[in-house]
């Protein structure tokens, strides 16, 4: 029988709102599949879309920026910032022929830790049925 | 090169359990970049602390790695002891490999070697980690208070008392809140304006306490010790400091207004004063239901004020906004009821007769509508039987509140045992669905109103309540005899749950202080910093944080005063220093100084390259991914770390 594929998936979370909704889904022994790895920033708008576009051309299959909800932002507003960004991002993703499933913008706050395990379990799945993006070896073949 | 240690902790089995302790630690310790790596079954003890120090001293290490739990469980306790063992704090980084890993992964293996990568990021990130020293600020000595309920009223008396400037902004006329409008509180039978009444006066003459009725916080700018904060005061078209509440403005007035303090049960004129012991004393001018102030409609009270030589009355009154600057923020913002109308099973909004416990909580009231005696608001009869609904529109997460509101089974056993006395040959029916009556002396409070006062306790859900030939039809159940049960009622009392109040959702993003699921501010953590918000230097008290009674709420105001003064103990405070940093590469463009939601970024007219100030960096990010040439950097959040992180991940 064929291996299944096991995406993986990049995190970003902020850690005011989405790295503790994800904490929370920890505590309450919520379940979810292990192929997203979060990193912690301090806020979704530190988040450089060169970052999401380095994943992605190393080996990920799939990137998450989740932040705090528009208007809970701790920082006032940096999570409008990102949104700005992510649809200059979702352009550029287009253009390079990159399904923009693959990476996604969403807000979770600090109490949602069933939403961000939702948002994993979905993440993954899609991504499971898109296949690997094989951007490394792809670039590895042209050059 | 640095020389980085990495301790891995069992914490008992919750991690141990699903992780593979011994797999991480020995393939770790063989990474060319590892010095030293090990396990302790809890590394936040005191020999698991101890192992760190020695380790940190035995092999000369510079920087280390605790895998364990999440960072904002223990960060601050292992950042301590890598200081106190001699290492920068901040070269100690936490791989949070329990709340991210072990409780949410079932497989062993994949739960392992996820934890690896998040162990491999931790070390990555710390490699690249520079030492740096806090960056020190002055505090503001002062405390703001929102709400002016009971959890307000405490925590103003403990800041000032302990001789601390205090701001009190309160919504509404007067202090007191809701405790105000309560006729007597359980256990005791405490009449609550009694023992409240002396606090409020005692709040109002306090030297240290500025408290601003008609207010709201409109605006919070800044951090921990330093905010500076603008709230918004509704015209006083009557001037409190001259007004002696005589109420001659009042029998003039001609507008009739529900009076909301009863829940409209009674009437008021536009200009009343909340209730007979309101703090400030003076009367309130409702502009929203005034003949008219702009043009002027009528006047009649100004023209009764200035007769009497009082005039303490100015009907050309603007807002006014007030600029405060404090060092902390205690919120206290209280609960209201959900709302009975959506409980359309037991007809409340159509049937008269049926009442929310506040309004039964009014009409017991001496001061109340009618003056403590129980009526039938359809047609004033005394009622003979009477039914309480415990949990109505409680503990139903799929039609209306999913929590228990905690109070309810205390004070329906009260409101069915005030009502046997104040009717002796009357009959109380509870419908339950289980007691919950924890609390001093409330188990044998409960008992004795049911074995004294002879009430019925019947446990079971109503169905449907709805009026017929002057009666209400209480239809339900009793579980216990398992029969079906109907009472034909006089008077039908529902127990509805609290909710916070509103405008709870806005104070939160004006406060960047975050709710749970239900609306209520959450707490930093729930067992070990209850009486704090995430946000630093914002403390919670009262109902406004979760359903709680009035001894749990004065404990927690008191709490949450002692929170803030000891962050005022001290005339400074130490800030963290991962903020932002031009690099020499600026080339003054511009593009991220728009962007700083704190204005800490400015050009520098002489060198023509952008500057941050570290007071005000609050240390987002957000112009740091702005920069073109990539000339901004965040201090241990570099870009070269991210990526350095994201090659972990996805190696």
């Amino acid at each position: 029988m064929e291996k299944t594929f096991e995406p993986k998936i990049v995190g970003f979370l902020c850690k005011w709102c989405s790295y503790a909704g994800a904490d929370l889904a920890g505590t309450s022994r919520m379940k979810y599949p292990p192929n997203l790895n979060a990193m912690r920033v301090n806020c979704s708008g530190r988040i450089d879309p060169s970052f999401v576009l380095r994943a992605l051309a190393s080996g990920a299959d799939g990137v998450l920026i989740a932040g705090c909800h528009p208007g809970d932002c701790h920082y006032t507003n940096g999570n409008v910032k990102t949104l700005r960004r992510f649809r200059l991002l979702q352009r550029m993703l287009d253009q390079f022929g990159i399904e923009r499933e693959r990476v996604r913008l969403e807000w979770i706050s600090a109490s949602e830790g069933e939403r961000y395990a939702r948002v994993v379990r979905g993440m993954t799945e899609e991504i499971r049925s898109l296949g690997p993006l094989n951007w490394k070896t792809t670039m590895e073949v042209a050059a | 090169m640095k020389r980085v240690g990495l301790f891995v902790c069992h914490c008992g089995l919750n991690i141990a359990r699903t992780v593979d302790i011994k797999d991480i630690v020995e393939k770790t310790s063989k990474r060319s970049d590892i010095v030293f790596a090990a396990d302790h079954k809890y590394l936040c003890s005191e020999p698991g602390q101890a192992l760190i120090k020695d380790s940190i001293r035995q092999h000369k290490l510079d920087a280390i790695v605790v895998a364990a739990c999440s960072p904002a469980m223990h960060e601050a306790t292992f950042k301590t002891i890598a200081q106190l063992s001699g290492l920068n704090k901040y070269n100690c980084e936490i791989a949070n490999i329990r709340e991210q890993s072990s409780w949410v992964h079932d497989d062993p293996q994949k739960a392992t070697e996820k934890a690896h990568i998040i162990v491999s990021e931790a070390i990555e990130k710390v490699k690249l980690n520079e030492p740096l020293q806090p960056i020190t600020v002055p505090v503001t000595r002062k405390v703001l208070i929102i709400g002016g309920g009971i959890a307000g009223i405490r925590a103003s008396l403990d800041v000032a008392n302990a001789g601390y400037q205090v701001y009190l902004v309160e919504k509404s006329g007067s202090i007191g809140g809701r405790m105000a409008q309560l006729s007597e509180t359980f256990p005791t039978l405490d009449c609550a304006i009694c023992i409240l009444g002396p606090l409020m006066v005692e709040v109002y003459r306090h030297p240290n306490i500025k408290l601003l009725r008609l207010s709201q916080v409109e605006e919070v700018r800044g951090y921990i010790g330093n905010f500076k904060v603008k709230v918004r005061q509704e015209p006083e078209y009557v001037d409190v400091a001259k007004c002696n509440a005589c109420g001659e403005c009042a029998k003039v007035c001609p507008a009739d207004v529900p009076n909301e303090f009863d829940f409209g049960l009674t009437w008021r004129k536009a200009i009343y004063t909340p209730f007979a012991q309101a703090v400030p004393p003076a009367y309130v001018l409702d502009a929203k239901n005034c003949l008219g102030l702009l043009p002027q409609a009528c006047g009649e009270c100004k023209k009764a004020c200035d007769q009497l030589g009082t005039a303490c009355m100015n009907l050309d009154a603007w807002p006014q906004t007030h600029e405060l600057e404090v060092g902390a923020i205690i919120v206290a913002t209280g609960y209201e009821l959900y709302d009975a109308t959506k409980l359309t099973e037991y007809g409340y909004g159509t049937c008269p007769d049926v009442m929310t416990s506040i309004e039964f909580e009014r009409m017991l009231s001496a001061s109340g509508p009618t003056l403590g005696e129980i009526r039938r608001p359809s047609d004033g009869r005394v009622p003979r039987e009477i039914v309480f609904i415990q949990c109505a529109g409680q503990r139903e997460p799929e039609t209306a509140l999913p929590y228990c509101s905690k109070i309810c089974c205390m004070y329906t056993a009260r409101h069915a045992m005030m009502f046997r006395e104040k009717v002796p040959e009357g009959q109380a029916y509870v419908f339950y669905m289980d007691i919950r009556a924890g609390g001093k002396g409330y188990e044998e409070f409960v008992k004795r109103c049911q074995e004294e006062r002879g009430l019925l306790y019947l446990r079971g859900r109503v169905a449907k309540v709805y009026e017929e030939n002057g009666k209400l039809i209480v239809k339900g159940v009793d579980t216990i005899s398992g029969k079906r049960v109907q009472i034909n009622a006089d008077l039908v009392v529902l127990a509805v749950g609290m909710i916070p109040s509103a405008g709870s959702k806005e104070l939160a993003s004006t406060l960047k202080a975050s709710l749970d699921a239900n609306g209520f501010f959450s707490e930093a953590h729930p067992k070990l910093r209850p009486l704090e918000s995430p946000t630093a230097g914002i403390y919670l008290a009262g109902a406004g944080q979760a359903p709680k009674d009035i001894p749990e709420t004065v404990a927690q105001a008191s709490g949450a005063a002692a929170k803030a003064l000891d962050l005022l103990s001290s005339p400074t405070l130490e800030r963290e220093p991962t903020v932002a940093q031009v690099l020499e590469t600026c080339s003054g463009c511009g593009i991220c100084i728009p962007l700083c939601p704190y204005e800490a970024l400015t050009l520098n007219a002489n060198t023509n390259q952008a500057e941050v100030s570290e007071a005000l960096c609050e240390g987002c990010g957000t112009c740091v991914a702005s920069c073109p040439s990539s000339s901004l950097s965040l201090r241990n959040l570099t870009d070269q770390q991210i990526l350095a992180m994201i090659e972990a991940i996805v190696a």
